[in-house]
């Protein structure tokens, strides 16, 4: 059974997989925003919309 | 005794998940650092319990001064600092390439628009203008001709200062594609072929590039290793184009992305990285 979010967007609420981590991007079934794991705790599973791009991001 | 490995990190991509899976299942403790939740305490070191730590991070910076405060404190990271500084700058890897006769493509540094004018003009049209740190293409630019040159040249103007320290190239011609390999200490365990999709010169993965298996001749696998040890040695993409007179290396990347390469590629590229990480710890 996986941990349900809601999407910060459109409201929709999902699972995410039970081994899902900070810092993972899911994305909402129903609008396709791409979403950040924030928190991964006793409170369950928090998302907010991801950054698109940082300028010093690579490889 | 269990060894234990530690994976910096800020965001947890097919990456970061295929290396701590390949550690588990090789029986090493994994503990997935997030360094945008970390305080890092500069002036002691007792809270890194790890052996050896794989950075990971996508931010360049925040990469860079994680694996320079766990250094000081004695710790093991793949990369080192001063493999990232090198990798993460691209005069710095020109430097390093040159002086370890590694061909690179011909280069210029100006630090005004008027000198940067004179450096396309001693190089010849089209030439390149990169900026020093970046990746993934942005910024990168090809100056067609002396008006379009000096647009692209002064639009720098507005952007950060380190934009005004102008890395100009030769364009190199080339097939439309170029080859990434992938060094692991003292091997080349992996060769792809970034294909420039249709309509663009670059071949960027992250911007439509396609990737096709790409075989580990003796001369990719020799300039491969001798631009590794130019950088200072560790786990790194190579990119290499394919100039009519041989290989030319022109970029080496400290955190190379593989989620596109384990799909095409018959080797556990994940599964190496974290031997090399245990082989590190040993030492």
């Amino acid at each position: 059974m996986g941990k349900v979010v809601e999407c910060p967007e459109c409201l929709a609420q999902f699972e995410v997989p039970d081994d899902v981590i900070v810092g993972e991007i899911v994305e909402c079934p129903d609008c396709g925003a791409e979403l950040e794991v924030y928190e991964v705790g006793e409170n369950g599973v928090k998302v907010r919309v991801a950054t698109v791009e940082e300028e010093d991001w690579g490889e | 005794m269990t060894l234990k490995l530690g994976i910096l990190y800020d965001r947890a991509k097919w990456e970061e998940k295929a290396l701590k899976r390949e550690a588990e299942r090789r029986g090493l403790k994994v503990s997935m650092l997030n360094i945008l939740n970390s305080v890092m305490q500069v002036s002691d070191g007792n809270e890194f319990q790890e052996d050896v730590y794989i950075q990971r991070s996508l931010s360049f910076f925040k990469g860079l001064y994680s694996t320079a405060i766990l250094e000081h404190h004695g710790k093991t990271v793949i990369n080192s600092y001063k493999t990232s500084v090198t990798c993460g700058n691209k005069l710095l890897t020109t430097l390093a390439l040159v002086k370890h006769g590694v061909p690179t493509p011909k280069t210029f540094v100006a630090f005004s628009e008027e000198a940067a004018l004179k450096a396309v003009e001693a190089l010849g049209y089209p030439a390149i203008l990169k900026p020093i740190h970046g990746s993934w293409g942005r910024l990168v630019a090809i100056l067609n001709d002396p008006s379009s040159a000096k647009a692209i040249v002064e639009s720098r103007a507005y952007l950060h200062p380190i934009h005004k320290v102008f890395y100009i190239q030769e364009f190199v011609k080339r097939p439309p594609r170029d080859i990434r390999s992938f060094v692991v200490g003292d091997r080349v365990i992996a060769a792809i072929y970034r294909v420039a999709p249709k309509g663009e010169w670059r071949t960027n993965t992250t911007i439509g590039g396609r990737v096709e298996v790409c075989p580990i001749t003796d001369e990719l696998e020799d300039l491969s290793l001798k631009a590794a040890e130019a950088v200072g040695g560790g786990v790194l993409g190579v990119d290499i184009m394919e100039g009519g007179n041989g290989l030319i290396v022109h970029e080496v990347n400290h955190v190379p992305g593989f989620a596109n390469t384990a799909r095409v590629v018959k080797q556990n590229i994940p599964g190496l990285i974290v031997e090399y990480a245990r082989e590190l710890a040993k030492r």
